[in-house]
């Protein structure tokens, strides 16, 4: 007999490890023993087989690598006794997952045991199959199983349905062999197989629409009578949990029913009595009774309407909403988002319970809460919401702040009543949670601040109180330094005093401290400083008094080791010794921008996006993945580097000083200015919404003249001792003009605009959706979907595979390719066409899966997709 | 919704201590991929407090675990599904374990896992429920050991042999 393989025994080895104290004894010990294993396996041992696989698995679950020992399993499942098959089934189940291709091997051995006489044997086979059973094994073993579902003991019987389930979830095309050995289980006594039955009728009924007809038509009545017989049973010891008889079984029969009765007027009438029944009689003094009318209440909100049964599951919800326990609150805020839709105005009765909900001390009550909230805001209630939302801010948790942030601003933005109150309540948000403000948010704020004329003052004036207190929110800096660069003048004179404001006395010189409070500080980043930088220049000209100092402050960044502050320092005081003369127009304040052009830019590069033949590598390297590109673009400083713009809102801002430096430019060279401006300003609404873009877009096409003057702008700044400016001004001309061609055949056919999104993103890979709607049709959604590389890999053989809900269809036309070229250098396309049934009322959310070969190494990866656009 | 998707995703055990003491993967996780979870899990779960409720969202679905002694079992389900009934479904599965090894604790799990993975295999097959009668499992599971203990006596009287003869 070999040395090792009598080795120690299971138990000795987990005393072994247990009694290391260091992480390193531990390896060591391992490390011994997979020795001692290997060797065995080498040897062929067979008398310790079984040991040693019970101990690969205890290393396993330790976290060490063990696929050394997975023919073993096979050895053990071909052997012929009893003990080593289900310790070799065991390991099967745990070393191997359905993608090995060693599993392929065991399909045999399986097909034995599925036709073996002892049944304990047949037992195993069958879980086995059940757990980990890939397509290929489903096609080639659904016979055995079929037949398995009339097998004479019923413990074989429930076994072989819960095999089904997955045999039909790979491969849906067996479904209908299944549906009538299933709907016969449905007949049956004996818990086991009835819950196991009903539970693959269910799955039956997702997976093919002949099966859901026909187990509609022919087991409506006799469920509803089991379920019926179920709840009036008498107290049944074996079944019995808290009082009532099979929880489990009563959960799963109201699920087939909630199948079976969804667009059924004929099924959901059969099954209004029961319902009624469990609604009003389970006792919800325990989990499993709250299980049941928790279940139930789904049901009804899904079967076809009925007034009081509705009202009846309402209720029910209200009552768990004030229930103590968080569990059963947790569950009746789940339920109610489902409920909004069905009925809004008996979810808005529970609103202030809900809000309260919002504060509670459990992350997991507060997030259901506020998603609940969200959709629960209307014009109507918006201020005291926003109110509630916005003071709780405050005292909330810190992990929690960034998702409680993003949703106020969200409502604030889509329901605010008049611009006041919006610029007031972002100012508040921007205090509280400067920090957690996502780019696009103040870069919107930024845009209504410019188009309040009349608030200008006020604002100015509250930025610069709000950054007396909170000047550690990065993004209040950057605001209220902006605002000071185009406003100070209002600061300083309190100019459009509104009745509501507390005067205040701001010196000139207290202005340009904000913002050197600002430049100097030790945790602003490159934007702040940038925009704090250019903010300087505007005020040098505005507050003639503080000049000098100002030219100081700007002259100590000559020296900045960053190269872009460095740059605009030595140009900004250049402008300020040398350039007096049109100093004051170069730092005019700026046009007021587009709303419309904002909100078109921010719904994504559209011209380009829809026109991925026409200008791929313009479009590509575009997206959100790059936070800081859209800032730096802001300020125009990527002068050095150049990327290709970014498609995002901060393009619109980027351009903003395109805008704001040019018209100076070409009045200092003695041009029309207005000209300038206003040929920038098409420029711009290139990517609006089509009653605007279509006009421009084909301006700028008809006329050359207009073409060419952001080219002679651009010659004349480079003329006028800015001379870095040429090479980063180069980029946004690039990214207007490439703009140019594709733009008017989308912009003419584009209904409302949405915005692209990045649809999913790992390490490895990115995929972004654009979206266009067919004239006409709604419901349909044409998906452009592409996918980048990330990785330094070429992938291969690259499969996308998508699924949606019931109510939406999918349709997906073939890749433009199955090789996806690595690191970005290149993409697949492919369109999906998604015709969403519940137009309006609910929006599309979709799984995806993605299957690549590296070097010939399968790479799987996974994903849900929930942030499309709420009205698509 | 998902063409293999099923109702529980997996199951894990594990200990205050962050060990891991159950693992069963219904949904297809590369092994990789596995280490990753529960590592995120544990991080998760065993850092919340004792009255908070018994779920918490990760990567779009929902992770039901409740604490029994010094083990947190957890079960992984979408985002749709009952999460009470799943706390009942580990409860039926502690009360299993709990008659099978007598007062069930953390030793005996570590001590006899493959039981608990042959106790959960009566109670759960590709994450669907399969018994909801307690006194079934245990019969099976009996009847199966059993099965195990009659090989081993016919088996070691002749081991027995071999082994002194090789001495």
């Amino acid at each position: 007999m070999n040395p090792f393989s009598s080795g120690t025994r299971l138990r000795d080895m987990i005393r072994a490890i247990r009694a290391c104290k260091t992480a390193a004894e531990e390896r060591a010990v391992v490390r011994k023993e997979c020795a001692a294993i290997r060797a065995a396996i080498n040897e062929n041992d067979n008398d310790y087989r079984h040991r040693n696989l019970a101990k690969l698995m205890f290393i396993h679950m330790l976290g060490y690598p063990t696929h050394f020992g997975q023919m073993e399993c096979l050895k053990l499942i071909a052997s012929p006794g009893f003990p080593e098959k289900r310790i070799g089934y065991l390991g099967l189940m745990l070393l191997l997952d359905e993608r090995q291709e060693v599993l392929m091997l065991v399909t045999n051995s399986l097909k034995q045991d599925l036709n073996h006489i002892n049944q304990y044997i047949v037992g195993l086979a069958l879980c086995a199959l059940g757990n980990i059973c890939s397509a290929e094994m489903a096609r080639d073993l659904a016979p055995e199983v079929e037949r398995l579902l009339q097998f004479r003991d019923p413990n074989i019987r429930k076994k072989a349905a819960l095999c089904s389930i997955r045999i039909i979830k790979k491969v849906p095309d067996l479904a209908e062999n299944f549906i009538n050995p299933a709907t016969s289980l449905l007949r049956e006594k004996h818990h086991g197989v009835l819950i196991t039955g009903v539970q693959l009728c269910t799955d039956l009924c997702k997976i093919s629409t002949e099966a859901l007809e026909h187990i509609r038509k022919k087991c409506t009545e006799g469920l509803v009578r089991t379920l019926k017989d179920l709840a009036n049973s008498p107290y049944s010891p074996e079944y019995d949990i808290a009082g009532i008889t099979d929880p489990f079984l009563h959960i799963r029969l109201l699920k087939l029913l909630r199948v079976l009765g969804e667009g059924d007027a004929d099924a959901s009438d059969a099954m209004n009595d029961i319902l009624a029944q469990v609604a009003t009689k389970t006792e919800s003094n325990k989990v499993a009774g709250n299980a049941i009318l928790y279940e139930c209440v789904q049901t009804i909100m899904s079967i076809e309407d009925n007034g009081g049964l509705r009202v009846l599951a309402i209720n029910i919800l209200g009552r768990f909403l004030s229930n103590r326990d968080n569990n059963i609150r947790y569950v009746a805020l789940n339920m109610l988002m489902k409920a909004v839709t069905a009925d809004a105005q008996a979810v808005q009765r529970h609103r202030s319970t809900i809000l309260e909900c919002v504060k509670d001390s459990d992350a997991s009550i507060r997030k259901r809460a506020l998603e609940l909230v969200y959709v629960l805001v209307n014009e109507t209630n918006v201020k005291p919401l926003a109110k509630e939302l916005i003071d709780y801010l405050e005292v909330s948790d810190l992990d929690f702040r960034g998702d409680l942030t993003a949703k106020i601003c969200s409502i604030v933005a889509k329901f605010s009543p008049e611009k006041i109150w919006y610029i007031d309540q972002m100012l508040k948000v921007l205090s509280e949670a400067g920090n957690f403000v996502r780019d696009e948010v103040w870069h919107a704020l930024v845009v209504v601040i410019s188009n309040a004329s009349e608030l200008h003052g006020y604002t100015v004036r509250s930025l610069y109180r709000a950054f007396q207190t909170s000047a550690e929110q990065e993004t209040l800096v950057r605001v209220t330094v902006w605002c000071i660069g185009e406003y100070g003048d209002f600061l300083v004179n309190n100019v459009g005093m509104l009745d509501i404001e507390d005067p205040i006395t701001v010196t000139e010189s207290d202005a340009v401290d904000v913002v050197e409070i600002a430049i100097k500080r030790h945790a602003s980043d490159l934007t702040t400083k940038a925009m704090a930088l250019v903010a300087l220049l505007k005020l040098s000209s505005r507050f003639p008094s503080c000049s000098e100092r100002i030219k100081e402050i700007i002259v100590q960044f000559k020296g900045s080791l960053v190269l872009e502050l460095q740059q605009r320092a030595i140009e900004f005081n250049s402008v300020i010794s040398k350039h007096q003369n049109i100093r004051s127009t170069l730092v005019e304040r700026m046009p007021v921008l587009d709303e419309a052009t904002f909100i078109g830019r921010r719904a994504g590069s559209l011209p380009s996006a829809a026109s991925t033949t026409t200008a791929p590598s313009v479009n590509l390297p575009n997206g959100v993945a790059k936070p800081v590109a859209p800032l730096v673009d802001l300020l125009d400083l990527s002068s050095d580097d150049a990327p290709a713009p970014s498609s995002s809102g901060g393009d619109l801002l980027h351009d903003l000083l395109g805008v704001d430096l040019s018209p100076a430019s070409q009045s200092g060279a003695g041009q029309s200015s207005k000209k300038g401006t206003d040929v920038l300003l098409d420029l711009l609404s290139i990517g609006s919404p089509a009653d605007q873009g279509n006009s421009s877009a084909v301006d700028i096409l008809s006329s050359n003249s207009s073409n060419k003057a952001p080219d002679s702008s651009l010659d004349d700044l480079s003329s006028i001792s800015l001379s870095s400016r040429t090479t980063s001004n180069a980029a946004p001309m690039m990214d207007l003009l490439d703009g140019f061609a594709p733009s008017p055949p989308q912009t003419e056919n584009n209904g409302p605009v949405y915005p692209s999104i990045t649809a999913f993103e790992s390490s490895s890979l990115r995929l972004t959706f654009n979206f266009s709607k067919e004239p006409g049709n709604p419901q349909a959604t044409v998906i452009q979907a592409t996918f980048m590389n990330l990785s330094s890999n070429t992938y291969t053989d690259f499969v996308f595979q998508a699924a949606v809900p019931k109510f939406l269809q999918l349709h997906l036309d073939p890749a433009s390719s199955n090789t996806l070229p690595a690191s970005g250098d290149g993409s697949i396309t492919q369109s999906l066409k998604v015709t969403n049934s519940q137009h309006g009322k609910k929006s599309i959310v979709m799984r995806i899966r993605i299957a690549y070969k590296i070097n010939g190494k399968d790479t799987l990866e996974e994903g849900q997709i929930n942030n499309f656009p709420r009205d698509l | 919704m998902f063409f293999c998707s099923a109702q529980i995703h997996f199951v894990l055990l594990i200990s205050r201590q962050g060990k891991v003491r159950l693992t069963k993967w219904y949904s297809p996780y590369a092994q990789k991929e596995r280490s990753k979870v529960i590592r995120e899990l544990s991080g998760m779960i065993l850092s919340r407090g004792p009255k908070l409720c018994n779920f918490v969202e990760w990567r779009g679905y929902k992770v039901v675990y409740k604490r029994y002694a010094s083990l947190f079992f957890c079960m992984c389900i979408d985002q749709d599904d009952n999460e009470l009934e799943v706390l009942e479904i580990i409860h039926h599965f502690v009360e299993i374990l709990d008659r099978y090894f007598g007062s069930v604790c953390e030793l005996d799990l570590i001590f006899n896992f493959h039981k608990a993975y042959y106790i959960l295999d009566e109670i759960l097959i590709a994450g669907e429920l399969q018994e909801s009668s307690k006194k079934t499992v245990a019969r099976l599971i009996a009847a199966q050991d059993s099965l195990v203990e009659t090989a081993k006596e016919e088996a070691s009287s002749i081991s027995n042999i071999i082994a002194q003869a090789t001495k």
